[in-house]
């Protein structure tokens, strides 16, 4: 599958195993110290139902996070990446897996998402597209863009 | 200027962006690069859905509140696009029914051109925000509601986090102890009152009708306004992760409410509330007062000596003293009145304008309204500020155009879903059962004695009508290709909600409009002087009712 990271396709160092170990939240749990004394770099695949909670603020100890979209009508992933981005202060690649569609790049982009497995050939000119299309926004969220408000109370 | 929202650059901004954003999908669909399954959560986050007969978009009218030039628009897209009319909806929007999907971009382009768009008027998104169709005008509010409803629409548009919801989801919000806007049959109501002469809220969450309906119930008393947002986004944020999404009839959060309980699922918003609260989302007087800005009453003249023009007419003319009554309501300006549009004439279909219909309400809201007009949720319409001076000539230019019938809040008042005629899910048909009952209660002195009452029809079990909160409530089934009729009594939307109770066996198509003239009858038999038929019910119960309608059969 291919990876889209940064607005550009590149490969995937996590597919052969050479950039780190992907466990699942799961196995994180009951072997949470043997994999960090293995010092290798760690990856975590998490289910739109895993809570987030759980892993805390060892998320900062991962390389990657991949959150599973099922369908692309499961929003669940969202609210996981916000509070991965936002409560536990991850900054490593956070990526959305599974069915990953044009038309929810930009949404997903805003929740902190900066990696995706998408399918379609075209993923670089997509993005590119899909994040430009709407170029303001009201609320705020993991990406912090100066909300229209805030930007109204700044002019005045 | 109209006291409505209006947009700076960046509001419109985000409207043009997101119709170049749609055409492309359009044209990504007819290409076929787009499944239909892939572009239907598009095209309903645009309000197109795919109907009986042809696709059907509905359009977002914030909080009810529709300029005159508006509202032009609106004639003309019926014009254009549509068969000369639209629908107003008990969601304070409106709706065209003949719709093709190529011209969807070219009509939200049209839309556009004054402000409008049909974001988030569908799918499984917070949908477009309604409030109290008096508000900014009502001598018992406390503050115009619309604030915050704008201030809960920005925040709720296009919102990253929550386009992809377990199902829909609907805010309404008052500012009144009045409750015109129906809190407690939506996802989350808010009404503003104050505390020690600060503004706050109470909050309602889980309230809905559909299949299941349920009354909201009240997880905060007084949330401080500042709170208004991070509170909101932690009780969607709760939903999102742990509403159901195994099962679409379980879906809405009012299922999440009712298998926690109230108090359960309110310990995980404050939970989840407690880490966000004094982020990003605290809501600024500044901000309050930026939104505010746009909701400036209008230049009302100062009528220390009101013109009583009107009550010299109604003295003369007895149909205009009627549509006075009934059609026109207290404002909280002196020498102002608030004006009732009735959608509902006799044998009609409710919520329908016709494009002439909507310019000349253009037409004369620009002359007595301030440019205003209101969408209400009973599928009415408001001229909100009109001088008492002027009653008599909105009440004559009205009645040119078919829209002084005076009826609102009575019994040919009725509610009524699309059902069978243009509806894909209906199961029977709800418009003619509309249109049968109103021409049977006809009468306009016998309605007035009647009082109050409010009929609501839906096609189907989604309820779409309302019928759960009616004070009488049908819905129409289907059994073995026949359709039939299940009457409930009771219900109200009010700020005493209650949802009808089933009263005993359904009735045919012809047999409901018979069953309905019967309990009026019953009724006007039962109740004590000036008693509505709500407080009669409440007092009798149905046992009275059920024997008129079922004993002597
Ligand atoms: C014609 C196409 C329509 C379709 C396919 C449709 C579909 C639905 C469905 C499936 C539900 C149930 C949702 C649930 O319980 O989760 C529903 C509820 C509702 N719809 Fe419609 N509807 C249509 C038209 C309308 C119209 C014309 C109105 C306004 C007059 C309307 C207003 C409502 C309201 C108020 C509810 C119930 C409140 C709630 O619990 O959300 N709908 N609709
Ligand atoms: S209640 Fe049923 S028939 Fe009526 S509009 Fe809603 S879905 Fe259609």
């Amino acid at each position: 599958m291919p990876l889209l990271k940064n607005g550009t396709v590149t490969a995937d160092p996590w597919h052969d195993g050479t950039a780190g170990l992907i466990v699942t939240l799961e196995q994180w749990r009951a072997q949470r110290d043997t994999l960090l004394a293995r010092n290798v770099p760690l990856g975590l695949r998490l289910a739109p139902s895993d809570d987030v909670e759980t892993v805390g603020d060892d998320a900062r100890r991962f390389a990657l996070i991949a959150i599973d979209f099922p369908a692309f009508t499961d929003g669940r992933p969202y609210s996981s990446a916000r509070l991965l981005r936002e409560r536990y202060g991850y900054d490593g690649e956070l990526r959305a897996t599974g069915q990953v569609l044009r038309d929810q790049l930009s949404f997903m982009q805003r929740c902190g998402f900066d990696a995706f497995e998408i399918a379609n050939p075209n993923a670089a000119q997509d993005f590119a597209a899909a994040v430009g299309e709407i170029s303001v926004v009201y609320q705020p969220a993991g990406d912090r863009e100066p909300t229209i408000a805030a930007s109204a109370h700044r002019a005045a | 200027m109209v006291a409505i929202y209006h947009y700076d650059d960046a509001d419109r901004t985000l409207v043009r962006e997101r119709v170049a954003q749609f055409r492309d999908q359009v044209d990504r669909r007819l290409s076929g690069a787009l499944t239909e399954e892939e572009f239907r959560p598009l095209r309903l986050m645009n309000g197109l859905y795919l109907q009986l007969h042809a696709y059907m978009l509905r359009v977002a009218i914030p909080y009810g509140t529709v300029s005159a030039d508006q509202m032009r628009v609106l004639a003309a897209i019926a014009r254009r696009y549509d068969r000369d009319y639209g629908h107003f909806t008990t969601r304070q929007n409106i709706q065209f029914n003949w719709i093709k999907l190529e011209e969807t971009p070219d009509l939200l382009h049209d839309l556009a051109q004054v402000d409008m768009h049909a974001i988030q008027t569908s799918g499984n998104v917070i949908r477009n925000v309604t409030a109290d169709h008096y508000a900014g005008a009502a001598a018992d509010e406390l503050d115009d509601s619309r604030i915050y409803a704008e201030i809960i629409r920005q925040w709720s548009t296009l919102h990253p986090e929550f386009s992809f919801l377990p199902r829909k989801f609907k805010i309404a919000v008052t500012a009144s102890a009045t409750d015109r806007a129906a809190l407690k049959v939506h996802d989350i109501g808010v009404r503003l009152h104050e505390r020690d002469g600060a503004p706050g809220f109470e909050v309602m969450v889980g309230g809905g009708q559909g299949r299941t309906p349920m009354i909201a119930k009240t997880i905060r008393d007084f949330l401080p306004e500042h709170d208004l947002l991070s509170y909101l986004e932690a009780i969607l944020r709760v939903y999102n992760r742990q509403g159901r999404r195994d099962n679409k009839y379980k879906a809405r959060i009012k299922i999440l409410v009712h298998d926690l309980g109230a108090a359960a699922f309110a310990a995980k918003v404050e939970a989840e509330w407690a880490e966000i609260k004094d982020g990003p989302l605290g809501l600024p007087e500044a901000e309050v007062a930026r939104i505010r800005h746009h909701f400036q009453p209008p230049a009302f003249r100062d009528l220390d000596a009101p013109n009583s023009l009107h009550v010299a007419k109604a003295r003369i003319d007895p149909a205009f003293a009627r549509w006075l009554r009934i059609n026109t309501h207290a404002h909280k300006q002196p020498g102002y009145a608030i004006v009732d549009v009735s959608l509902k004439p006799v044998g009609g279909i409710p919520g329908d304008a016709t494009a002439d219909q909507m310019d000349a309400l253009a037409d004369i809201a620009a002359q007595y309204s301030f440019d205003e007009i209101r969408v209400t949720h009973t599928q009415n319409l408001v001229l909100p500020h009109v001088e008492e001076g002027a009653l008599h000539a909105v009440w004559q230019a009205l009645g040119r155009h078919g829209l002084a019938t005076p009826n609102v809040g009575l019994a040919s008042d009725i509610i009524s879903c699309p059902g069978m005629d243009y509806c894909s899910l209906a199961t029977a048909r709800s418009i003619p059962i509309a249109q049968a009952i109103s021409t049977r209660l006809a009468d306009l002195d016998a309605q007035e004695d009647l009082g109050v009452l409010g009929i609501k029809i839906s096609g189907c079990i989604n309820a779409c009508g309302h019928h759960h909160v009616g004070h009488i409530g049908i819905l129409g089934l289907e059994k073995n290709g026949q359709e039939y009729y299940q009457l409930t009594l009771g219900g109200d939307p009010g700020a005493d909600a209650s949802l009808g109770e089933v009263i005993g066996k359904s009735f045919s198509a012809g047999g409901i409009v018979d069953a309905v003239e019967k309990i009026t009858v019953a009724y006007r038999a039962l109740r004590t002087p000036g008693e509505a038929f709500i407080d009669a019910y409440r007092r009798l119960g149905p046992a009275p009712f059920k024997e008129t309608l079922y004993a002597a059969a």
